[in-house]
């Protein structure tokens, strides 16, 4: 019998016989991604036989309730797609041929919004002056579902106290095994293109009434430089500044903003009154009125809805 | 009448996009392929929008060396409209895969025909 090496815990023989009981893994910690470990509580695989009897018990009841309904609603879907394919295409064949001026749908009202459009907006781009001055609280309605629908995915996806403990497990177990840990590739190529993104998107929406572009799509093309970001850097560098409370923030003030500076045409702005806004030279970054301040708001709303959509899918918080 | 359906063909692969997004949303089992069929029929009533608006020959509505004239322009509304059903299309998208995530945090499955079950035999 000889005596215990001092040395041996942690020696090459130490780490084989370990490896060979199945304790050790040489690779832990040393490639990029771990593989996800196989090894299951009693519990948690007395679950997966479970959802496996599950399964087993749903394919045998799909194979006698619901495999004959489903042919059924298969064969009624192919004639009701023909009966709609074929009726549809019979109003088709009656609608006016592909760009037709004299076409129903060109009338007085886009007749109107181009000849004045640009007298009484002062927006070179059409599309902009008519959405964001003649018909500015249909926008303002829509900023208003992109926030209503980024409140509501937060309130599902972290509604009880349950989901919270549920999450923080999830963001640990996340951490480890699928988070990018210090991607070399994705951060040299992120230092380079996540300025570029977000400056060509305030660009964008800058621009947004004398060329084509504005609020809705700027704040898109912010939103994914932000996304960047946030894959590149990790959720910690983002939330810097990027979290809950600076997205709140910001859409809150973007649509108070909004609803007040729009409120203008109650009283001054409508047909025949006196408006103190004007409309400048057309074609000047600081022309047509309210309507760049109104692009800047849409642009703030979009790009923090969503950037807030990315991480509430990816971590059910932001 | 075949005469017009063969000039039309941008509303024809509308049509056809539509019913295969229905197709998609009616025949899928899985929640999030539903999704992706709402989805396109999303696209196709853009493509049908779109197609509305142009005028042979137009430019695009933006004023170019100060010609205010309407014919020499396309139709800017349906440029609005898309817009408008762009946002909102996005918005219900996200709305229902936070739902198709709460019904999976339940049920542990995407599949209806399996949450069907599982919710008859809750009731039993």
């Amino acid at each position: 019998m000889s005596k215990p090496n001092p040395n041996y815990k942690g020696s090459a023989w130490d780490k084989f016989t370990r490896w060979a009981k199945g304790t050790y893994d040489p690779a832990d910690g040393k490639l990029e991604s771990t593989p996800p470990k196989d090894r299951l509580s009693p519990g948690e695989r007395a679950e997966r036989m479970l959802r496996e009897y599950d399964q087993s018990r749903f394919e045998e009841g799909v194979a006698k309730e619901i495999g004959a309904f489903q042919i059924i609603s298969r064969i009624f879907f192919v004639l009701m797609a023909v009966f709609m394919v074929v009726v549809l295409l019979y109003t088709v064949s009656f609608l006016p041929a592909f760009g037709d001026p004299n076409s129903p749908v060109n009338n007085e009202v886009s007749q109107r919004y181009i000849e004045q459009g640009l007298e009484e907006t002062g927006a070179v781009n059409i599309v902009t002056g008519m959405i964001l001055d003649y018909r500015a609280f249909d926008t303002f309605g829509e900023s208003c579902v992109l926030f209503v629908a980024m409140c509501c995915v937060t309130i599902l996806l972290r509604a009880d106290k349950k989901n919270e403990i549920r999450l923080r497990v999830r963001e640990e177990h996340e951490m480890l095994e699928y988070e990018p840990q210090e991607d070399n590739i994705l951060q040299q190529a992120a230092r380079i293109l996540v300025p570029l993104i977000v400056i060509f998107g305030i660009y964008v929406v800058l621009n947004g009434h004398i060329s084509p572009g504005g609020g809705f799509s700027g704040g898109a093309i912010i939103g994914t430089g932000l996304i960047l970001h946030l894959t590149a850097f990790g959720v910690g560098r983002t939330r810097r500044f990027m979290n809950e409370r600076v997205i709140k923030t910001l859409t809150v003030c973007a649509l108070t903003f909004y609803c007040f500076a729009k409120s203008y045409s109650f009283y001054t702005g409508a047909n025949h009154l006196e408006s103190i806004i004007t409309t400048g030279t057309p074609g000047a970054i600081l022309s047509a009125g309210l309507i760049v301040y109104l692009n800047i708001c849409v642009g703030i709303v979009v790009a923090c809805t969503m950037y807030s959509f990315y991480i509430l899918f990816r971590r059910g918080a932001i | 009448m075949l005469g017009n359906l063969l000039t039309n063909y941008e509303d024809v692969a509308a049509v056809i996009l539509f019913v295969i997004g229905m197709g998609n949303l009616l025949l899928q089992s899985n929640l999030v392929k539903k999704i992706i069929g709402l989805d396109i029929m999303d696209s196709a009533v853009y493509l049908f929008l779109a197609s509305k608006g142009y005028i042979e020959g137009g430019a695009s509505p933006i004023y170019v060396d100060g010609i205010m004239d309407a014919s020499y322009y396309i139709n800017p509304i349906p440029a609005g409209l898309v817009l408008t059903g762009i946002v909102v299309s996005v918005s219900v998208s996200a709305l229902m895969m936070a739902l198709t995530i709460c019904l999976y945090r339940e049920y542990h499955t995407l599949n209806l025909d399996e949450i069907m079950l599982k919710l008859g035999k809750e009731e039993m």
